[in-house]
Protein backbone atom coordinates (compact mmCIF):
# COMPACT_ATOMS: atom_id res chain seq x y z
CA UNK A 1 0.00 0.00 0.00
CA UNK A 2 1.23 3.47 -0.84
CA UNK A 3 2.90 5.41 1.92
CA UNK A 4 2.79 9.19 1.96
CA UNK A 5 4.24 12.12 3.83
CA UNK A 6 2.73 15.58 3.69
CA UNK A 7 4.92 18.66 3.93
CA UNK A 8 2.77 21.78 4.13
CA UNK A 9 4.36 24.95 2.77
CA UNK A 10 4.32 26.69 6.14
CA UNK A 11 6.32 23.90 7.80
CA UNK A 12 9.39 24.52 5.68
CA UNK A 13 12.54 26.13 7.05
CA UNK A 14 12.99 29.80 6.25
CA UNK A 15 16.14 31.88 5.99
CA UNK A 16 16.07 35.64 5.52
CA UNK A 17 19.48 37.00 4.55
CA UNK A 18 18.12 40.33 3.35
CA UNK A 19 19.09 39.76 -0.28
CA UNK A 20 17.96 36.11 -0.16
CA UNK A 21 14.71 34.62 1.07
CA UNK A 22 14.91 30.86 1.09
CA UNK A 23 12.19 28.37 1.99
CA UNK A 24 13.77 25.00 2.66
CA UNK A 25 11.88 21.73 2.42
CA UNK A 26 14.76 19.85 4.06
CA UNK A 27 17.45 20.68 6.62
CA UNK A 28 19.84 23.16 5.11
CA UNK A 29 22.41 25.58 6.54
CA UNK A 30 20.94 27.06 9.74
CA UNK A 31 17.70 25.03 9.43
CA UNK A 32 18.06 21.66 11.08
CA UNK A 33 15.08 19.36 11.56
CA UNK A 34 15.94 15.67 12.03
CA UNK A 35 12.51 14.78 10.57
CA UNK A 36 13.33 16.71 7.41
CA UNK A 37 16.67 15.40 6.21
CA UNK A 38 15.74 14.05 2.80
CA UNK A 39 13.18 12.21 0.74
CA UNK A 40 15.17 9.28 -0.56
CA UNK A 41 17.94 10.65 -2.76
CA UNK A 42 16.34 14.11 -2.73
CA UNK A 43 18.35 16.08 -0.18
CA UNK A 44 17.63 19.75 -0.92
CA UNK A 45 14.62 21.60 -2.26
CA UNK A 46 15.12 25.30 -1.68
CA UNK A 47 12.58 27.80 -2.94
CA UNK A 48 14.74 30.90 -3.30
CA UNK A 49 14.05 34.56 -4.05
CA UNK A 50 17.09 36.75 -4.72
CA UNK A 51 17.15 40.55 -4.83
CA UNK A 52 18.11 42.37 -8.05
CA UNK A 53 21.83 42.10 -8.85
CA UNK A 54 22.51 39.96 -5.77
CA UNK A 55 23.41 36.30 -5.54
CA UNK A 56 25.62 33.49 -4.39
CA UNK A 57 29.30 34.33 -4.79
CA UNK A 58 31.87 31.78 -5.90
CA UNK A 59 31.66 28.70 -3.69
CA UNK A 60 32.52 25.01 -3.97
CA UNK A 61 30.60 21.76 -4.17
CA UNK A 62 31.52 18.15 -4.58
CA UNK A 63 29.61 14.89 -5.00
CA UNK A 64 26.15 16.27 -5.51
CA UNK A 65 23.78 16.58 -8.46
CA UNK A 66 22.55 20.18 -8.39
CA UNK A 67 19.56 21.30 -10.41
CA UNK A 68 18.28 24.86 -10.77
CA UNK A 69 14.88 25.72 -12.19
CA UNK A 70 14.18 29.46 -12.57
CA UNK A 71 10.52 30.31 -11.97
CA UNK A 72 10.71 34.08 -12.53
CA UNK A 73 13.59 36.20 -13.78
CA UNK A 74 17.08 35.25 -14.95
CA UNK A 75 20.09 33.74 -13.18
CA UNK A 76 23.66 34.38 -14.27
CA UNK A 77 25.84 31.31 -13.86
CA UNK A 78 29.67 31.11 -13.87
CA UNK A 79 31.75 28.09 -12.93
CA UNK A 80 35.26 26.69 -12.75
CA UNK A 81 34.69 24.75 -15.99
CA UNK A 82 34.56 28.13 -17.78
CA UNK A 83 30.82 27.99 -18.30
CA UNK A 84 29.15 31.39 -18.37
CA UNK A 85 25.41 31.33 -18.95
CA UNK A 86 22.13 33.02 -18.22
CA UNK A 87 19.36 30.68 -17.14
CA UNK A 88 15.88 32.03 -17.62
CA UNK A 89 12.37 30.93 -16.80
CA UNK A 90 11.73 27.90 -18.98
CA UNK A 91 15.30 26.64 -18.70
CA UNK A 92 16.73 23.94 -16.46
CA UNK A 93 20.32 23.68 -15.32
CA UNK A 94 22.04 20.56 -13.99
CA UNK A 95 25.52 20.28 -12.53
CA UNK A 96 27.32 17.16 -11.43
CA UNK A 97 29.73 18.46 -8.80
CA UNK A 98 31.69 15.18 -8.70
CA UNK A 99 35.33 15.71 -7.72
CA UNK A 100 34.69 19.39 -7.19
CA UNK A 101 33.49 22.57 -8.85
CA UNK A 102 33.27 26.25 -7.95
CA UNK A 103 30.38 28.31 -9.18
CA UNK A 104 28.43 31.51 -8.65
CA UNK A 105 24.78 32.27 -9.32
CA UNK A 106 23.57 35.87 -9.47
CA UNK A 107 20.33 37.56 -10.30
CA UNK A 108 21.08 38.81 -13.80
CA UNK A 109 18.42 41.49 -13.56
CA UNK A 110 19.23 44.78 -11.83
CA UNK A 111 15.61 45.78 -11.26
CA UNK A 112 13.55 42.70 -10.38
CA UNK A 113 13.80 39.62 -8.19
CA UNK A 114 14.68 36.18 -9.44
CA UNK A 115 12.80 33.18 -8.06
CA UNK A 116 14.16 29.71 -8.57
CA UNK A 117 14.18 26.20 -7.19
CA UNK A 118 17.50 24.78 -6.08
CA UNK A 119 17.37 21.00 -5.92
CA UNK A 120 20.14 18.66 -4.78
CA UNK A 121 20.10 14.93 -5.42
CA UNK A 122 22.61 12.50 -3.92
CA UNK A 123 24.62 10.98 -6.79
CA UNK A 124 24.70 7.22 -7.40
CA UNK A 125 28.45 7.44 -7.96
CA UNK A 126 31.00 9.49 -6.05
CA UNK A 127 33.92 11.43 -7.54
CA UNK A 128 32.68 11.62 -11.12
CA UNK A 129 34.08 14.17 -13.55
CA UNK A 130 32.26 17.47 -13.01
CA UNK A 131 29.82 18.44 -15.74
CA UNK A 132 27.38 21.21 -16.60
CA UNK A 133 24.24 21.09 -18.67
CA UNK A 134 21.53 23.60 -19.45
CA UNK A 135 18.59 23.41 -21.82
CA UNK A 136 15.55 25.48 -22.76
CA UNK A 137 12.20 23.77 -22.43
CA UNK A 138 9.09 24.29 -24.50
CA UNK A 139 6.51 25.57 -22.01
CA UNK A 140 3.63 24.28 -24.17
CA UNK A 141 4.89 20.72 -23.67
CA UNK A 142 3.67 20.77 -20.08
CA UNK A 143 0.20 22.19 -20.72
CA UNK A 144 -2.25 19.49 -19.65
CA UNK A 145 0.46 16.85 -19.83
CA UNK A 146 3.59 15.89 -17.99
CA UNK A 147 6.84 17.20 -19.45
CA UNK A 148 9.97 15.24 -18.59
CA UNK A 149 12.70 17.76 -17.77
CA UNK A 150 15.34 15.47 -16.23
CA UNK A 151 16.22 11.81 -16.31
CA UNK A 152 18.92 9.27 -15.56
CA UNK A 153 19.50 8.77 -19.27
CA UNK A 154 21.80 11.02 -21.33
CA UNK A 155 19.57 10.28 -24.34
CA UNK A 156 16.31 11.00 -22.49
CA UNK A 157 14.26 14.17 -22.66
CA UNK A 158 15.57 17.05 -20.54
CA UNK A 159 18.88 17.16 -18.74
CA UNK A 160 20.41 14.10 -17.12
CA UNK A 161 22.14 13.39 -13.81
CA UNK A 162 24.11 10.63 -12.10
CA UNK A 163 21.11 9.14 -10.30
CA UNK A 164 18.05 7.07 -11.20
CA UNK A 165 15.89 10.18 -11.03
CA UNK A 166 13.22 11.69 -13.25
CA UNK A 167 11.64 15.14 -12.99
CA UNK A 168 8.39 16.19 -14.66
CA UNK A 169 6.61 19.53 -14.77
CA UNK A 170 2.89 19.88 -15.33
CA UNK A 171 0.70 22.90 -15.99
CA UNK A 172 -2.84 21.58 -15.80
CA UNK A 173 -6.18 23.23 -16.35
CA UNK A 174 -8.73 22.77 -13.57
CA UNK A 175 -10.25 19.31 -13.53
CA UNK A 176 -7.58 17.56 -15.59
CA UNK A 177 -6.55 14.20 -14.21
CA UNK A 178 -3.62 12.02 -15.14
CA UNK A 179 -1.92 8.93 -13.83
CA UNK A 180 1.79 8.90 -13.06
CA UNK A 181 3.73 5.65 -13.15
CA UNK A 182 6.82 5.64 -10.96
CA UNK A 183 9.81 5.14 -13.21
CA UNK A 184 11.72 2.53 -11.29
CA UNK A 185 10.95 -0.04 -8.64
CA UNK A 186 12.03 1.29 -5.25
CA UNK A 187 11.59 4.91 -6.29
CA UNK A 188 9.20 7.38 -4.72
CA UNK A 189 7.86 10.73 -5.89
CA UNK A 190 8.04 14.07 -4.14
CA UNK A 191 5.24 16.17 -5.65
CA UNK A 192 5.76 19.90 -5.12
CA UNK A 193 3.00 22.34 -6.05
CA UNK A 194 4.17 25.57 -7.69
CA UNK A 195 0.75 27.20 -7.95
CA UNK A 196 -2.91 26.35 -7.62
CA UNK A 197 -4.39 23.23 -6.07
CA UNK A 198 -3.47 19.65 -6.83
CA UNK A 199 -5.08 16.50 -5.45
CA UNK A 200 -3.00 13.36 -5.05
CA UNK A 201 -4.33 10.27 -3.27
CA UNK A 202 -7.22 12.32 -1.84
CA UNK A 203 -4.77 14.83 -0.37
CA UNK A 204 -5.39 18.40 -1.49
CA UNK A 205 -2.17 20.34 -1.90
CA UNK A 206 -1.94 24.12 -2.21
CA UNK A 207 0.86 26.29 -3.52
CA UNK A 208 4.29 25.14 -2.21
CA UNK A 209 2.81 22.15 -0.36
CA UNK A 210 4.44 18.82 -1.08
CA UNK A 211 3.46 15.19 -0.84
CA UNK A 212 5.97 12.36 -0.82
CA UNK A 213 4.57 9.05 -2.05
CA UNK A 214 6.27 5.65 -2.21
CA UNK A 215 5.65 1.91 -1.95
CA UNK A 216 3.37 2.13 -4.95
CA UNK A 217 3.90 1.92 -8.68
CA UNK A 218 1.43 4.61 -9.74
CA UNK A 219 -0.86 7.33 -8.46
CA UNK A 220 -3.39 9.82 -9.78
CA UNK A 221 -2.93 13.57 -10.01
CA UNK A 222 -5.91 15.90 -10.35
CA UNK A 223 -5.82 19.66 -10.80
CA UNK A 224 -8.31 21.12 -8.28
CA UNK A 225 -7.75 24.51 -9.90
CA UNK A 226 -5.49 25.64 -12.71
CA UNK A 227 -2.20 24.42 -11.27
CA UNK A 228 1.51 23.95 -11.87
CA UNK A 229 3.57 21.29 -10.14
CA UNK A 230 6.87 19.45 -10.16
CA UNK A 231 7.26 15.69 -9.71
CA UNK A 232 10.64 14.49 -8.41
CA UNK A 233 10.97 10.73 -8.87
CA UNK A 234 13.98 9.42 -6.91
CA UNK A 235 15.30 6.20 -5.35
CA UNK A 236 14.14 5.82 -1.75
CA UNK A 237 17.28 3.79 -0.99
CA UNK A 238 20.52 4.78 -2.61
CA UNK B 1 33.33 23.59 27.37
CA UNK B 2 35.48 21.33 25.24
CA UNK B 3 34.94 21.58 21.54
CA UNK B 4 33.77 18.58 19.55
CA UNK B 5 36.68 17.47 17.40
CA UNK B 6 35.90 16.70 13.76
CA UNK B 7 38.34 15.23 11.26
CA UNK B 8 37.72 16.22 7.65
CA UNK B 9 39.39 14.34 4.80
CA UNK B 10 39.23 15.56 1.22
CA UNK B 11 41.48 15.69 -1.81
CA UNK B 12 40.63 19.15 -3.10
CA UNK B 13 42.62 21.75 -1.12
CA UNK B 14 40.22 24.66 -1.63
CA UNK B 15 37.11 22.61 -0.88
CA UNK B 16 38.78 21.11 2.19
CA UNK B 17 39.68 24.60 3.41
CA UNK B 18 36.07 25.71 2.89
CA UNK B 19 34.67 22.72 4.77
CA UNK B 20 37.07 23.30 7.68
CA UNK B 21 36.15 26.98 7.80
CA UNK B 22 32.43 26.23 7.77
CA UNK B 23 32.71 23.58 10.48
CA UNK B 24 34.67 26.04 12.62
CA UNK B 25 31.89 28.61 12.24
CA UNK B 26 30.17 26.62 14.97
CA UNK B 27 31.93 27.72 18.18
CA UNK B 28 31.40 24.27 19.70
CA UNK B 29 33.21 22.43 16.90
CA UNK B 30 36.83 22.26 15.83
CA UNK B 31 37.85 20.82 12.48
CA UNK B 32 41.16 19.32 11.44
CA UNK B 33 41.56 19.02 7.67
CA UNK B 34 43.70 16.37 5.98
CA UNK B 35 44.40 16.01 2.27
CA UNK B 36 46.03 12.56 2.34
CA UNK B 37 45.46 9.21 4.04
CA UNK B 38 48.85 9.54 5.72
CA UNK B 39 47.97 12.93 7.19
CA UNK B 40 44.63 11.59 8.45
CA UNK B 41 46.25 8.54 10.05
CA UNK B 42 48.85 10.74 11.72
CA UNK B 43 46.24 13.24 12.94
CA UNK B 44 43.72 10.72 14.30
CA UNK B 45 45.54 9.85 17.58
CA UNK B 46 46.28 13.52 18.35
CA UNK B 47 42.68 14.48 19.23
CA UNK B 48 39.59 12.81 20.66
CA UNK B 49 37.74 12.92 17.34
CA UNK B 50 34.00 12.26 17.48
CA UNK B 51 33.20 12.49 13.76
CA UNK B 52 35.12 11.90 10.56
CA UNK B 53 33.79 13.52 7.38
CA UNK B 54 34.92 11.59 4.32
CA UNK B 55 34.89 14.25 1.63
CA UNK B 56 35.30 14.48 -2.11
CA UNK B 57 37.97 12.57 -4.01
CA UNK B 58 38.55 9.88 -1.37
CA UNK B 59 38.32 6.65 -3.33
CA UNK B 60 36.82 3.39 -2.05
CA UNK B 61 40.21 1.81 -1.39
CA UNK B 62 41.34 4.71 0.79
CA UNK B 63 37.97 4.89 2.48
CA UNK B 64 38.14 1.18 3.38
CA UNK B 65 41.67 1.50 4.72
CA UNK B 66 40.85 4.61 6.74
CA UNK B 67 37.61 3.19 8.11
CA UNK B 68 39.44 0.11 9.34
CA UNK B 69 42.10 2.22 11.01
CA UNK B 70 39.64 4.60 12.65
CA UNK B 71 37.28 1.89 13.94
CA UNK B 72 40.18 -0.17 15.28
CA UNK B 73 41.41 2.79 17.31
CA UNK B 74 37.96 4.06 18.30
CA UNK B 75 34.95 1.76 17.75
CA UNK B 76 32.62 4.66 18.64
CA UNK B 77 33.85 6.98 15.94
CA UNK B 78 31.17 8.20 13.51
CA UNK B 79 32.43 8.16 9.95
CA UNK B 80 30.19 10.03 7.55
CA UNK B 81 30.42 10.26 3.78
CA UNK B 82 30.24 13.99 3.23
CA UNK B 83 28.34 15.09 0.13
CA UNK B 84 28.11 18.57 -1.27
CA UNK B 85 31.47 20.01 -0.28
CA UNK B 86 31.48 23.12 1.88
CA UNK B 87 27.76 23.46 1.57
CA UNK B 88 24.55 23.98 3.47
CA UNK B 89 24.43 20.30 4.33
CA UNK B 90 27.40 20.32 6.63
CA UNK B 91 25.83 21.28 9.96
CA UNK B 92 22.90 18.90 9.62
CA UNK B 93 25.22 16.01 8.69
CA UNK B 94 27.34 16.62 11.77
CA UNK B 95 24.32 16.96 14.07
CA UNK B 96 22.93 13.70 12.67
CA UNK B 97 26.24 11.90 13.22
CA UNK B 98 26.58 13.20 16.78
CA UNK B 99 22.99 12.21 17.61
CA UNK B 100 23.37 8.62 16.37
Amino acid sequence: MAQTILHKANTRGHADHGWLHSYQSFSFAGYYNPQRMNFGALRVLNDDTVDPGMGFGKHPHDNMEIISIPLEGDLEHKDSMNNVAVIKNGDIQAMSAGTGIFHSEYNFDRTSEVKFLQIWIYPNKRNVEPRYDQISLNLEDRHNKLQQILSANPDGAGVWIHQDAWFHLGKFDKGLTTEYTIKKEGNGVYAFVLSGEVIINSETLSSRDALGIWDTDKFTIEAGTDAEFLLIDVPMKF
Amino acid sequence: MEKTQILVIGRHPEILATVVRLVNNNPHWNATGCLSDEEAIAAFPTQDFKVVLMGGGVDERSEGKLNEYFYNRNPNIKVVQHFGGGSGLLSAEIFEALNK
